[in-house]
């Protein structure tokens, strides 16, 4: 428990400084680049939940990340709550959904389970295609406010502490699950379910526990998306590049440990946001792409597991 | 007065299993009593694993009725959950092992004290399998996937006892293992249940290690108990079992 504390005040400290950096380097387009890096650690934190820590891979990280994106779409139409709560509800109700999908699908193992994944991403974005109410395959465009309501600024200096801080609670939850007992449960799952199962280890349960967290977190990572974005329509919100990123960020930085999808989102993150402003935004998921590869070659097991040889 | 402190016997009545529509078990019955050692032998594919796999929960059972008494209580396994299952003081050596490769021998045995009521006694259950097995001592941070075959079955065994069963169940020891670390195995099971007061009932298609230390056996030939033996003896000299191994 001290360990976990010690590491949480670590990683406020080091969010501290990321904010006070964003501060000094005082240009709007860090927020807006800032912003993007740190969903990633987000969104590749929860992966790595259920796809590095118990094995089972998700190629479904749109769905999740949409239905936070959307739930804030739909509140911001019919409430006036204050984001940090419109986050918590994206990510119950992806913690939900997560939940259902898991109770449907974990029974099937491997490749099976990630072609369910695949096939829910489509099945949600089809409902939400065809949902007026959030404006169907036109979009929706969400007014951002001027101000951030706190510590002053413009908005999209909110919207980065939010997703600063968001990211400091995955890290920590994700480090202190690998530490904990729950880890090695989920640990035993990825390296032989059969004999976890023989151990006594409650399968079916702790793997619901991984997609709720996982898909939870996602959702929370999409909920301030239509503020950031300001105009969301299906294609933006269930783009591709998010299931691909997702899984492209945890390998290369290495899957067995929190810091793996750490390191390879902040390295993608940045690598694809500068590729972007240098040469072109259709760039970023070709360095994926090639990164990919490079790493399965030569270092199967990610930047982490490189290190640890 | 003599007290028996650790009581743990198997009853199983015409149990009937499989997978799917492919029937397995035909009307098996068997009993192992308390603090004994029973074989359950018959080669490959004659539905050992089956067996064992009904008894601890992962294959459902169709029909039949598996019974363990542990300490005065009865408990009807059949539609148990496994992890309820292992709480009640029962554990299994899978056959070939099974261990989390990627994780330390340290965090297998862990593994094996995952259940509430076996992290009551953790540091001492780990200490004891230390005790049984020094060379896992001298090992325990290193990865149980690197170990070669018979140190794995140590941790195997290890894993098992991490719970503190009174029902230990051991499927197929031999498998895999240089005939020298089959004797060893089959020594320390011996061993284990003489020091530790366990009921064991394991699977064998290795007849003669097996009977070494068993007290009674069983053959089973395609998923039907053909032959019941009440002493080693029996087993030893025994016309189907020669026709079954030796092919006479």
């Amino acid at each position: 428990m001290a360990a976990n504390l010690r590491f949480t005040v670590g990683a406020v400290i080091v969010a501290a400084l990321v904010l006070l950096a964003a501060r000094l380097i005082d240009n709007q387009y860090a927020y807006f680049a800032g912003y993007v890096v740190l969903q990633y650690i987000v969104l590749a934190t929860a992966w790595n939940i259920l796809g590095g820590y118990t094995g089972y891979v998700n190629f479904g990280t749109a769905a999740f990340f949409a239905i936070g994106a959307y739930g804030t779409v739909v509140l911001h139409k019919t409430t006036s709550l204050p984001l940090p709560v419109m986050i918590a509800i994206g990510g119950v109700l992806s913690g939900f959904v997560g939940l259902g999908m898991g109770y449907l699908t974990l029974r099937l193992r491997g490749t099976f389970f990630s072609i369910a994944t695949l096939a829910m991403a489509v099945v949600v974005q089809t409902l939400i295609t065809n949902w007026d109410f959030v404006g169907g395959s036109r979009g929706a465009y969400v007014i951002r406010p001027q101000k951030s309501p706190i510590l002053g600024g413009n908005y999209i200096e909110y919207l980065f502490l939010l997703m600063l801080v968001l990211s400091v609670i995955a890290v920590v939850v994700a480090r202190a699950i690998q530490h904990s007992r729950l880890g090695l449960g989920f640990a035993s799952i990825r390296d032989d379910e059969g004999a976890a199962e023989t151990s006594g280890v409650p399968t079916l349960r702790l793997k619901l526990i991984a997609t709720v967290l996982s898909g939870g977190f996602m959702g929370m990572a999409g909920a301030p998306l239509p503020y950031y974005v300001t105009y969301l329509d299906p294609a933006s919100g269930f783009s591709l590049s998010y299931a691909v990123n997702t899984i492209a960020m945890p390998l290369i930085g290495g899957t067995s440990s929190w810091l793996g999808p750490v390191i390879g989102a902040v390295l993608l993150g940045t690598l694809q946001q500068v590729a972007t402003v240098t040469i072109s935004s259709a760039l970023s998921l070709l360095i994926v792409g090639v990164l990919l590869v490079l790493f399965v070659v030569a270092a199967p097991r990610g930047i982490v597991g490189w290190f640890q040889r | 007065m003599w007290l028996r402190i650790l009581a743990a016997s198997l009853t199983i009545t015409s149990l009937e299993a499989g997978y799917g529509a492919v029937r397995i078990l035909h009307s098996v019955s068997l009993r192992v009593g308390e603090g004994e050692t029973v074989a359950l032998l018959g080669t490959n594919g004659n539905g050992k694993s089956t067996l064992m796999k009904s008894i601890i929960g992962m294959v459902r059972p169709t029909g039949g009725s598996i019974v363990a008494e542990i300490d005065g209580a009865r408990h009807e396994l059949v539609g148990m959950a496994t992890e309820a299952i292992v709480d009640l003081g029962i554990a299994i050596v899978p056959e070939g092992r099974r261990l989390f490769p990627r994780l330390s021998v340290q965090e297998n045995l862990l593994m094996g004290a995952f259940r509430k009521a076996a992290r009551t006694k953790l540091r001492q259950n780990l200490d004891f399998c230390f005790e049984v097995f020094p060379r896992l001592a001298e090992r325990r941070t290193q990865l149980a996937g690197s170990m070669s075959g018979g140190e794995q079955q140590m941790v195997a065994l290890g894993r098992a006892l991490m719970s503190a069963p009174r029902l230990l169940l051991v499927d197929e020891p031999s498998v895999g293992l240089a005939p020298l670390l089959v004797s060893r195995t089959i020594d320390k099971i011996q061993e284990l249940k003489d020091g530790y007061g366990l009921t064991v009932l394991m699977a064998e298609q290795n007849f003669t290690e097996a009977i070494r230390i068993a007290d009674r056996g069983y053959v089973i030939v395609h998923g039907s108990i053909e032959f019941e033996a009440e002493s080693r003896d029996s087993l030893d000299n025994n016309a189907l079992i020669r026709s079954l191994y030796m092919g006479e």
